[in-house]
């Protein structure tokens, strides 16, 4: 017997079109071509605009050149840079804040944690410049409400954006996305039967042990999948750009910012390209290692 | 006792520290509630007396705002048509039709989407962009966003037309519809409310956006709402802050409207899955 389907081959491939134009030249194109011109000294304008030179690993040399690798405002600093965003704002505030104040909210009053989500969330879906520009209020060194507090504790006031420009950074990305941590192991954590923790308080286990022996080890595939997307996300964000702009003299230009700067502030795009390369290779480490993860979790449902 | 005592603490330690986290928590957004609304705001925190919309009529006054709100419109909507529609269309034909390896198609449009990101793709989009003759037009940032967008509203879309029963449309083809009429009018009705989820999802990304249309456009009658935000704050010696907090807070609107709509509709873990 033929197989009966509901639409034929050739429909198919009509309805499948006009995604597959759009996606193949504003994704996979893109993505192709980034490794094309990172091979060449293209730039915006000047004759090198029209006609790009093959310049072979010239720009990934330049990026790597060991003499001023590790100098401010050069690729390697802001690698670094970005690996050390990542690990604070991502991993030690966004995961671990998360997943305080998902356990917390799990033995709280409900209109308290209600109000909490809220706050918590609203950090995360306002539009990104509304909050840039909220928290260039917050932190001003005249009137800034948070100059204000620490003037009312009695502590000195500070010029945060100029003092501790990367600090501001990493708390601010902390307190932007860390709502979606806390919603992740929130729901991991209500889909664990109430019986277990009701047998472990009549055992008279405290909240960490009940943390620490059945909640985390419970929901370990969620909190996997949690570090995996928040570095991808952290590792790539162009916020703080908004805030910061990537100064003072460089000391908050992460990658994304890096790029953008080479690319569009000094036109090297034959540089940003190659910036650009190293970036998707990053990324794709990090997608191939989530699809790994949760294949293998399906698999081991199925089996 | 003892054991009851303990839990008792704990759910009030627990209380207080929540409490105070939240709090911690609102601390920067505070000021951005009263700013709206005081017509002598400044930086500083301070509870508008009397409260007033005055802040909100100049914002209206204001041509350059408004055409700000209104290009964010044209970008997010023409973006919002494109994802909606081709997303539906795509996943469908991958949903029902006999196309080898669909599953690999679904999974390898993923990863490129997730490995061509904002950030790397800058260079090429520009370039991309350039080539077609297409630098500072709304098209330009619709097409980027919406080819951006579709993998992601593709896998979401494929997983819920999965979820439905072939038997409807089969039964209409027995009836003698033909497969368009099928899709058409059987299975889209029934798909609907997945199509809103995509929909709202690829809104509340383009309208909040500010990388793409900053690097895409040039001319300041063609910024969103996004880029003028920035320029107002950016490159002003003092920005004009009683103007620029009632605009910030008109543009985050819908997105705090499709929210509400989104954890009324859905329930509120639903939207966790689907942001960015």
């Amino acid at each position: 017997m033929r197989q009966f389907s509901l639409l034929s081959r050739t429909a198919g491939a009509a309805f499948l079109a006009p995604a597959g134009v759009l996606i193949g030249a504003f994704v996979i194109a893109p993505f192709f071509w980034v490794i094309y011109v990172s091979f060449t000294n293209r730039t915006l304008l000047g004759r090198t605009a029209l006609n790009p030179e093959f310049v072979g690993l010239g720009n990934y040399f330049s990026l790597f050149d060991a003499a001023s690798f590790f100098t401010r405002g050069e690729f390697g600093f802001s690698l670094i840079l970005t690996v050390q965003f990542v690990l604070f704002s991502a991993l030690a505030g966004q995961a671990v804040l998360g997943m305080l104040l998902a356990w917390m909210l799990q033995s709280v009053p409900k209109s308290l944690k209600r109000l909490t989500e809220m706050v918590v969330i609203a950090a995360w879906i306002l539009p990104e410049v509304v909050i840039a520009f909220a928290w260039f209020a917050f932190l001003d060194y005249d009137d800034g409400t948070l100059n204000m507090i620490m003037e009312a504790l009695g502590l000195p006031r500070g010029d945060w954006l100029l003092s501790f420009p990367f600090w501001v950074i990493v708390v601010f990305n902390t307190w932007r996305g860390t709502a979606f941590s806390m919603m992740l192991f929130n729901s991991a954590f209500s889909s664990i039967p109430p019986s277990y923790f009701q047998a472990a308080d009549v055992a008279g286990a405290t909240s960490w042990q009940k943390f620490r022996d059945i909640g985390l080890p419970l929901i370990r595939g969620h909190v996997v999948t949690d570090l995996i997307l928040i570095t991808m996300w952290t590792f790539n964000v162009f916020t703080p750009f908004l805030l910061t702009a990537g100064g003072p003299s460089f000391r908050t230009e992460i990658l994304s910012i890096y790029t953008y700067r080479v690319a569009f502030r000094d036109f090297e795009f034959g540089k940003g390209a190659a910036v650009g390369v190293i970036i998707m290779l990053i990324n794709l480490v990090f997608a191939l290692f989530y699809l790994w993860v949760t294949r293998r979790r399906a698999a081991r449902v199925a089996a | 006792m003892t054991r009851y005592l303990s839990l008792y603490f704990t759910r009030i330690g627990f209380s207080v520290a929540t409490a105070l986290l939240g709090a911690v928590f609102a601390l920067p957004l505070i000021w951005f509630i009263f700013a709206p609304f005081n017509p002598r705001a400044e930086l500083g925190l301070a509870v508008p007396d009397p409260f007033s919309l005055a802040n909100f009529e100049t914002v209206f006054q204001n041509a350059f705002a408004l055409r700000g709100l209104w290009n964010s419109l044209i970008q997010s909507v023409g973006g919002v048509i494109l994802v909606g529609a081709g997303a539906t269309l795509a996943s469908y034909a991958l949903s029902r039709s006999p196309i080898r390896g669909k599953n690999v198609i679904t999974y390898i449009l993923l990863l490129f989407s997730s490995v061509v990101s904002g950030s790397a793709a800058m260079v090429p989009i520009f370039l991309i962009v350039n080539g077609m003759g297409l630098i500072d037009t709304h098209i330009a940032v619709i097409l980027v966003f919406a080819g951006g967008l579709l993998p992601t509203a593709m896998f979401i879309l494929r997983d819920f037309i999965d979820g439905i029963p072939k038997s409807y449309e089969e039964s209409a083809m027995v009836a003698g519809a033909s497969p368009v009429q099928a899709f058409f009018d059987v299975a889209l009705p029934v798909i609907r409310p997945g199509v809103v989820v995509v929909v709202v999802w690829a809104f509340v990304n383009i309208w909040g956006s500010f990388l793409i249309p900053f690097i895409l456009l040039r001319s300041s009658e063609k910024m969103p709402a996004s880029v003028a935000i920035y320029s107002f704050y950016s490159e002003a010696g003092t920005p004009i802050v009683t103007l620029l907090a009632a605009y910030s807070l008109l543009y985050s609107l819908p997105v705090i409207v499709l929210y509400l709509f989104v954890s009324w509709k859905f329930g509120f873990r639903f939207f966790g899955g689907i942001k960015a």
